[in-house]
């Protein structure tokens, strides 16, 4: 066992209201520049929906991840070191800008310079990239809030694998209406396919913290990379000819503060702290064979910092003592190994994922009131669960390779801490049963409440 | 973050590398890196997973050095939303570089989260405008006006003298109106664009008097001195300041009607302490994004959140329950969940808690009397003291309720009839002493009549059984009989037609009912009306309604608010924390209200000022009434007995005028500088004879006379032309006369024209001689005035920033210097008015001014009219009485030559008449004398020895100082004063040793505490709830009981068959004025018109932001339904074009399942400016959202001098209301051409 420590992340999609201001400020503190137009180290996506840049989730098409082999090995999808080394200087399997948006700007100056004219000036969109007229046919968010979604949400790919898994007909439709929001960053994966990829040893993870970066003296442009990371969350700039991706905001994360995505989110639905994991497992880990054991087989590495043994091992393995401190009142740990509430993003790709979600609730009631039942008695409730808004199919191909069982379960947590705690609210007496009913005891789930309700700043990082 | 730096291993020390892994390559590449293995220096894992390397982390420093900053300066953005966010706005070099939010908000406490962070990506984006190609770095002057200007200019010698050369010369005149918005701006210096505009003031007043100068500038709570400043010198020269709130709809008309108060709101940390959540008609996560965590967090509480929403909005993503009304049935909705909870919780079974509440704080168990009328009975008027023989002048003013013990009439304290006379000092307070007020009418005599009630759903009018008895002479019921008739809950023994049950579809207003108007299915409503109701019982209260833009802004959005209120004030759910309405439509709290009133207003120095309803002006002065195709009595209810019968909206708006109900300016056919001099010593008299002679008349009763025409407007903080500005083609045309519009409505027909006010039967074009804006960027308003002035932007001043949303107040500081030749708009007036005394000195120098103003709300002046009648003298021939039947009229003195020093120096009025806030007066002494040793005091001039306000830092110290909510001994003395009169406990609501100062703004937001300035109190750190001191401390609501009112008794509202909470269809504009019905037409298909909050701008502003246009479509776009793009074969981002009669709109589609059928969504505020080519229909660009909208006034929001139904500024007026248009949707080419 070796025991490392690495900053991870949980964002509460339950509570995430779409307004992508993790995303703007993010951009103007990093990527406003050359060369970085169509980038976002941060992006938010409408689901369903294509996702930035489009279809990023086809690995098929754009061989990102890994691959488990025959031999219980792991390859990138891409194809092994030499067959990357022998395919050096051909175009790697990469998304075009379409597939990520022609950025442009407009000619705004004509609104103050314009000559005396017969009409309105009008400031038009220019191409960024060639700086000629252009029409504008895709943003780094067209989708949001389902806009275009009958033409384009039935090629989200994860919309597809499951309708072709469970031939299930979800239909976009008013009444049937649902969507949620999946805001994203860099995964700062434990196996990072990125790293892997890259020919000139540009890619490193730090060993103290995990973060994931591109090394800009190193990078020599080869941009496999990109077709590495599954998560499309490197990004190639074309001023410098360097990879660039999120840095986790190391320059803020060294001096104590939290990421500029994580700080500056209004939702107040993310979380930073301390995981302890073992990395000489981490290997094993990502080549399980069944994808929807990859879940757990993440999970297991994750170590309790209160277990003295772990402990033991990781002064050992010198890990600093006010670390191993932030590792035992980590909410990161919590939410995804306590509660069980958060899961990784895509498993299958087998990168070890570092930034994990809860997955959104809502609607619940409505569902079971349609069918006459009372929905707030927590008995219906989790019943309920099965038949919410949001197929929990969906959420199972987003976070758990398909697997249902840890989305219901996760769900059904949060239905029962709303139960719980309307007693509570309304001055009554609690319902015990409740808490007993998802494996945890009322005072669990008063904690939960206050870390996912309550969420105090010094709480969530 | 618990990772601290120096636990950190120094940079560069360690990292994993990427070469080995359990990288399937093949047994011989395995082979070949375990023996590379032992070779290498490097740690390599057992599994070969990874390699552990050292150093090499020099590559790292791109980043560090990109965070590398110089210093982070607090402000925030004066932008017109809610936010009032708290930012970090960071500056490296001397340059603004990004912005982040603060986190330092005071904490809420220990068991819920907080207010950090506040803000929302647009605010994230706007450091973009700073340095951006469309910023406005120096003052303009449209060319072909300054050509003509410098040419009159050096000719004649003398500003004004050019100026008023220029403006009377037509063909001049027009051609610079005709450039108006089509480019030809041209750099001027400040000293040439300062004489130009005062030049045009000066001129203005000496030639048609200062009332034809107006300035426009919203929301003084999102930057109170840069309001503050502008809106000074307006009023100091004798300007007219036009409203907003009710211009922008964003008033609800039913909160004065029923509380008598403009609005008050809970802050968004109460949501938190709500058990039952319902947002109706309102997005919060788009339209409240900081606030918006609090709904999704209580949630966790277990509060069940309900979202009512014609679409699926961002907010039904977190909704339990999702009511998908049909766009402007809400009051259907509302009535049927009214109907529940009177069935089941008023009259099958009782609920002491709301049956107590309601005797207590609703005019429920007041009395109402009966007319006849064919054979059944009307509801009348309130029953007062005057009925029962009482012939004390406020007699008419006391309204009378019954004991249920004794059944007698008893006149219980609190109405309005003891708010202002000496018999009621002490006694104004809603104390019932040993009185239970009777719900239903019972006791000897009791009988039951028929009354009439109207419908507006279907023809016919209801007939519904109601206990009556006759009290001195009277037939008189109680309220709550009323309503139980109004809603058709029947009870046993009653006449009339009742509805069978719930299932009943034939009677309004039962779920049933209500099912194929809204589409909502009848058990929703009713199982959510009960849950409601039942979770109000449990948690005494907290059953809490978030109402916004979506049900507020429709012409008849007061019934339908009247109804939505119903259903908290029948559950005891008004006035409580985690309770009540929370309207979230607009920014109505300024909390240091009284010291922003005092300098917006020139209080200081002179009274009244000159307020006028927005909604009137831009109706009447863009001729927009010219084009109504209905008579005012269109509308009325069918059981109206014909007061409006030949009568023209405008001629409703005239009527107002004249009766003192509504303010309007420019004031009469006559420069009201000429009148003072006429008038002599009785000026009040002067104007009432010639008014009742005709040989004055009210400008409103002809507006296209020119000698009405306003003349110079002024914008600032506003773009009312590319945002607020309701039928934007008329304004256009009309009032600027660019000759560029796209009107295509016909003129009212000949027999619906006015009967009082003139019909010109052509029509002016280009009212305005001078349209003056300030900007920092270029909008619609930038792109059309005459004279352009470069603003600094929230980055680059002092100011103060305060919200509804949170208690807090805090400051905008300046990360830099304004850049180019950009001013503060502090700044900027303060030269203005300089440089206009300059020039006034020789043209205008001492005068004085006749200034009429309505009778005004919180003052004696709501008891003008009793019994809330229609005195029209003009018609019955009386003479008309100032300040009773007719305006009040007040002579002020203007010294023109002095405005720039009395601009910036705190005036004698302050002390010497104390400032007075609804109804309180507030004698700030102190205050005076610690501002003056603040600040120091002018030396010279009129205003030598009085406190400076030459700086925005300074004028923002004296807001604090002058405002209770920000000044605790103020709040004392405020409280003291209302004591004497309500005659309970209040001062010990305030902190009289706490004093916010602009420094304590400037370090952190800082929590206002309670004053008499707002119903609610945030005494001992509690969340703010409207009202709570109405319920707590007994103080009464300032309406005609002191309670909250159902029922509405002034003529008018029986008029127009709003007595009582109704369900009111969105206008049939096919009858109104023959446009298409709903549904496809071959190509085209017509659809509702809505134009909801957008998520990528606050109105116009970040629209054309390229952060907020990356992260959408690029553009103006046109949301429709599947099935209405499919109807004319538009698939997504095709163009298409919106037609209707106002205008013309070219856009993109935006095609989605969320959206429902026969309903379009464009965006709020997307401006012309940016990718809009030339439209098919037109020829011309095509129009921006307000292109296709129009003002139409409700002749009920008129009403004045009567109670709660009086004016006050941005308080009560017509609200300008755009939800019930219509247009016509086509695909249009896709071959677009800019020009």
């Amino acid at each position: 066992m070796r025991v490392m420590a690495q900053v991870g992340m949980v964002m509460n999609l339950d509570k995430c209201i779409g307004c992508h201001t993790c995303s703007v400020t993010c951009k103007q503190t990093w990527t406003n520049r050359a060369g970085m137009e169509y980038v976002w180290f941060n992006n938010v996506e409408t689901r369903p929906g294509l996702g930035y840049p489009r279809r990023y989730e086809d690995q098929e098409k754009f061989r990102g991840g890994w691959v488990r082999t025959g031999r219980g090995k792991l390859k990138p999808r891409a194809g092994g070191r030499f067959k990357r080394l022998m395919s050096i200087f051909a175009n790697p399997v990469l998304p075009n800008i379409s597939d990520y948006y022609e950025p442009w700007t407009y000619d705004y100056e004509k609104l103050i310079d314009a000559p005396l004219g017969d009409d309105f000036p009008v400031a038009r969109p220019k191409s960024l990239l060639t700086g000629e007229d252009t029409q504008i046919t895709w943003s780094a968010n067209w989708d949001d809030d389902l806009g275009g979604a009958p033409q384009h949400a039935l090629d989200d790919p994860v919309l597809q694998r499951m309708r072709d898994k469970a031939n299930e007909d979800v239909r976009l439709e008013y009444e049937k209406s649902f969507m949620f929001y999946l805001p994203r960053i860099c995964e700062h994966c434990l196996n990072p396919s990125c790293m892997a990829a890259c020919p000139s040893g540009a890619i490193y993870k730090r060993t103290e913290d995990g973060i994931v970066l591109v090394d800009q003296d190193r990078c020599r442009g080869w941009r496999m990379c990109v077709t590495g990371c599954p998560y499309k969350k490197i990004y190639f700039n074309h001023r410098t000819g360097k990879a660039e991706k999120c840095t986790l905001c190391y320059p803020r994360i060294e001096v104590g503060l939290p990421t500029v995505c994580s700080e500056t989110c209004v939702g107040r639905l993310r979380y930073l702290g301390l995981f302890l994991y073992d990395a000489d497992r981490v290997g094993e880990a990502a080549a399980t064979e069944d994808e929807k054991q990859l879940y757990p087989a993440q999970l297991d590495l994750l170590l309790d910092p209160d277990d003295p043994e772990v402990v033991a091992d990781a002064r050992r393995d010198g890990i600093p003592e006010d670390w191993l401190a932030a590792a035992r009142r980590s909410p990161v740990y919590r939410l995804a190994k306590t509660y069980r509430i958060a899961l990784p993003l895509h498993p299958e790709f087998r990168t070890m994922p570092m930034v994990w979600y809860v997955p959104p609730l809502s609607p619940v009631v409505d569902v079971l009131s349609r069918t006459g039942h009372d929905g707030e008695d927590a008995g219906n409730l989790f019943g309920a669960i099965d038949s919410l808004r949001i197929p929990i199919g969906y959420l199972a191909e987003l976070f758990t390779a398909g697997d249902p069982a840890p989305v219901a379960s996760a769900l059904r947590r949060l239905a029962a801490m709303r139960s719980y705690l309307r007693a509570e609210n309304l001055g009554e007496e609690p319902d015990e049963s409740i808490p007993a009913a998802v494996g945890m005891t009322g005072a669990q789930l008063q904690e939960m409440y206050r870390l996912l309700a309550v969420a105090k700043y010094e709480d969530r990082y | 973050m618990t990772l601290e730096r120096d636990s950190m291993p120094p940079a560069g020390d360690g990292r994993i590398a990427p070469t080995a892994g359990p990288v399937d390559d093949g047994v011989l590449q395995e082979a070949l890196l375990r023996a590379g293995r032992l070779l290498t220096r490097r740690e390599v894992s057992p599994d070969l997973h990874d390699v552990y390397r050292r150093g090499g982390r020099a590559g790292d420093a791109f980043y560090r050095n990109r965070w590398a900053h110089d210093k982070v300066v607090r402000s925030t953005h004066g932008v017109n939303c809610t936010g009032s966010c708290s930012w970090q706005v960071y500056v490296s070099d001397g340059v603004i570089t990004w912005e982040a939010q603060e986190t330092d908000y005071p904490s809420v406490g220990p068991n819920s989260p907080e207010y950090e962070p506040r803000g929302c990506p647009r605010g994230a984006a706007f450091s973009w405008y700073t340095y951006s190609p469309s910023r406005v770095r120096y003052p303009y002057v449209r060319g072909v006006l300054l050509d003509m200007y410098r040419e009159a200019r050096h000719r004649l010698g003398d500003p004004v003298a050019a100026w008023a050369e220029i403006t009377a010369d037509p063909q001049k005149r027009q051609r610079y109106q005709r450039a108006r918005g089509k480019g030809g701006l041209v750099r001027a210096s400040w000293d040439e664009a300062l004489e130009i505009a005062a030049a045009a003031h000066v001129h203005t007043i000496k030639r048609y008097g200062p009332d034809r100068i107006a300035g426009f500038s919203p929301i003084p709570a999102m930057s109170i001195v840069s309001h503050a400043a502008g809106a000074r010198f307006v009023e100091l020269i004798g300007g007219v300041m036009t409203s907003f709130y009710d211009w922008y709809a964003d008033l609800p008309v039913a909160s004065p009607q029923v509380f008598g108060d403009q609005t008050d709101v809970p802050e968004s940390g109460d949501w938190w302490n709500s058990a039952y959540l319902v947002m109706w008609g309102s997005n919060v996560p788009v339209t409240r994004t900081p606030d918006a965590h609090w709904m999704s967090e209580v949630r966790y509480r277990g509060t069940k959140v309900v979202v009512v929403s014609p679409d699926y909005a961002d907010n039904t993503k977190f909704a339990d329950a999702w009511l998908p009304a049909q766009p402007g049935t809400d009051a259907a909705l509302a009535m049927a969940m009214g109907h529940v909870i009177l069935r089941e919780f008023f009259v099958d079974t009782q609920v002491d808690f709301f049956t107590d509440f309601a005797r207590r704080f609703t005019d429920l168990p007041f009395l109402v009397t009966l007319s006849t009328k064919d054979n059944a009975y009307l509801p009348g008027k309130f029953l007062t003291a005057a009925d029962l023989g009482d012939t004390a002048p406020e007699a008419g003013h006391k309204t009378v309720l019954l004991d249920s013990a004794t059944g007698e009439p008893v006149v219980p304290n609190g109405s309005l009839g003891f708010r202002y006379a000496d018999s009621g000092v002490g006694k104004w307070n809603l104390d019932l002493g040993d009185t239970k007020p009777m719900l239903s009418m019972s006791g000897p005599g009791t009988q039951s009549v028929e009354v009439l009630l109207p419908r507006f759903d279907a023809d016919g009018v209801l007939r519904r059984g109601v206990p009556a008895r006759e009290i001195n002479g009277h037939l008189v019921t109680t309220v709550y009989d009323l309503m139980l008739a109004q809603y058709g809950v029947s009870r046993p023994g009653l006449p009339g037609d009742w509805p069978a049950g719930y299932d009943d579809a034939t009677q309004p207003y039962t779920p049933a009912w209500q099912e194929p108007i809204t589409s909502v299915p009848a058990g929703a409503a009713e199982r959510i009306a009960r849950e409601f109701a039942d979770s109000a019982r449990r948690s005494g209260g907290r059953s809490m309604i978030i109402m916004g833009a979506g049900v507020c802004q429709w012409f008849h959005g007061d019934a339908a608010y009247r109804a939505i209120l119903t259903l908290l004030m029948l559950t005891g759910s008004m006035g409580r924390n985690g309770g009540g309405w929370a309207h979230y439509v607009g920014q109505e709290k300024c909390r240091p209200l009284t010291g922003w009133q005092t300098m917006a207003m020139g209080l200081d120095w002179s009274r009244p000022p000159r307020q006028m309803i927005g909604t009137g002006y831009w109706y009447l002065h863009a001729d927009q009434w010219r084009y109504d195709g209905y008579p005012a009595n269109a509308l009325a209810s069918p059981l109206a007995r014909g007061m409006l019968d030949g009568m023209h909206t405008a001629d409703t708006l005239a009527l107002s005028a004249r009766l003192g109900w509504m303010p309007s300016y420019p004031q009469f056919d006559a420069n009201p500088l000429d009148l003072a001099e006429l008038a002599g010593d009785d000026p009040a008299g002067y104007v009432a004879d010639r008014l009742a002679s005709g040989g004055l008349r009210f400008a409103a009763e002809d507006p296209d006379d020119p000698r009405n025409w306003p003349r110079v407007l002024t914008l600032w903080r506003a773009n009312l032309f590319g945002s607020s500005g309701k039928g934007n083609e008329y304004l256009l045309k009309h009032l600027l006369g660019t000759g560029t519009a796209q009107v295509r409505s016909g003129e009212t027909p000949p027999e619906h024209r006015p009967r009082d006010v003139v019909w010109r039967d052509e029509a002016p074009e280009g009212k305005l001689d001078l349209l003056v804006s300030a900007d920092f960027r270029m909008t619609s308003t930038s792109l059309l005035s005459d004279v352009l002035f470069p603003a600094a932007t929230w980055y680059e001043k002092h100011d103060l920033s305060s919200t509804d949303m949170h208690p807090y107040v805090h400051a905008f500081n300046p990360a830099i210097d304004p850049p180019w030749q950009a001013r503060t708009d502090f700044d900027l007036f303060g030269a203005l008015a300089d440089r206009f005394s300059a020039l006034a000195a020789d043209h205008l120098g001492k005068r004085r001014d006749l200034v009429v103003t309505a009778m005004q709300h919180d003052t004696p002046g709501e008891t003008a009219q009793p019994g809330g009648t229609v005195p029209d003298w003009r018609r019955s021939g009386e003479q008309p009485v100032p300040g009773r039947t007719m305006p009040a009229v007040t002579v002020v003195e203007r010294d023109y030559a002095a405005i720039g020093e009395k601009w910036r120096a705190l005036g004698p009025l302050t002390e010497r008449l104390g400032l007075a806030n609804k109804g309180v007066t507030y004698h700030p002494d102190e205050e005076v004398a610690q501002l003056a040793a603040y600040g120091g005091v002018m030396s010279s001039g009129v205003a030598a020895g009085r406190p400076a306000l030459d700086t925005a830092a300074k004028m923002a110290e004296a807001v604090l100082a002058l405002s209770a909510t920000t000044n605790g001994r103020l709040a004392e003395q405020g409280f003291r004063a209302l004591e004497e009169r309500v005659g309970k406990p209040l001062a010990d609501l305030a902190d009289p040793d706490s004093r916010i100062t602009f420094a304590d703004t400037q370090a952190g937001p800082v929590p206002v505490h309670a004053s008499p300035e707002w119903s609610g109190s945030e005494k001992g750190g509690r969340r703010y709830a409207p009202f709570t001191v109405n319920v707590e401390r007994g103080k009464p609501w300032h309406t005609l009981t002191g309670r909250m009112h159902f029922f509405l008794d002034h003529d008018w509202m029986a008029e127009f068959g709003e007595q009582l909470p109704i369900y009111r269809a969105p206008l049939d504009l096919s009858a109104l004025f023959g446009e298409p019905r709903i549904g496809p037409d071959g190509a085209s298909v017509t659809v509702r018109y809505l134009t909801p909050h957008s998520k990528w701008s606050i109105h116009s502003e970040y629209q054309d932001n390229l952060l907020m246009l990356s992260l959408s479509r690029g553009g103006p776009t046109v949301w429709l339904s599947v099935a209405d793009a499919a109807a004319i074969g538009v698939a997504d981002n095709d163009w298409v074009e919106a037609v209707n009669r106002n205008g013309i709109l070219v856009a993109r589609a935006i095609v989605s399942h969320r959206m429902p059928t026969g309903t379009a969504f464009v965006y709020h505020a997307q401006e012309r400016t940016i990718d809009v080519p030339i439209s098919e229909a037109g020829g011309r660009r095509g129009g921006m959202h307000n292109s296709l909208t129009r003002v139409l006034v409700k002749p009920t929001h008129l009403i004045g001098a009567y109670g709660q139904l009086s004016f006050a500024f941005n308080y009560l007026g017509p609200t300008g209301s755009q939800r019930d248009e219509i247009t016509v949707v086509r695909r249009r080419s896709q071959e677009v051409r800019y020009r």
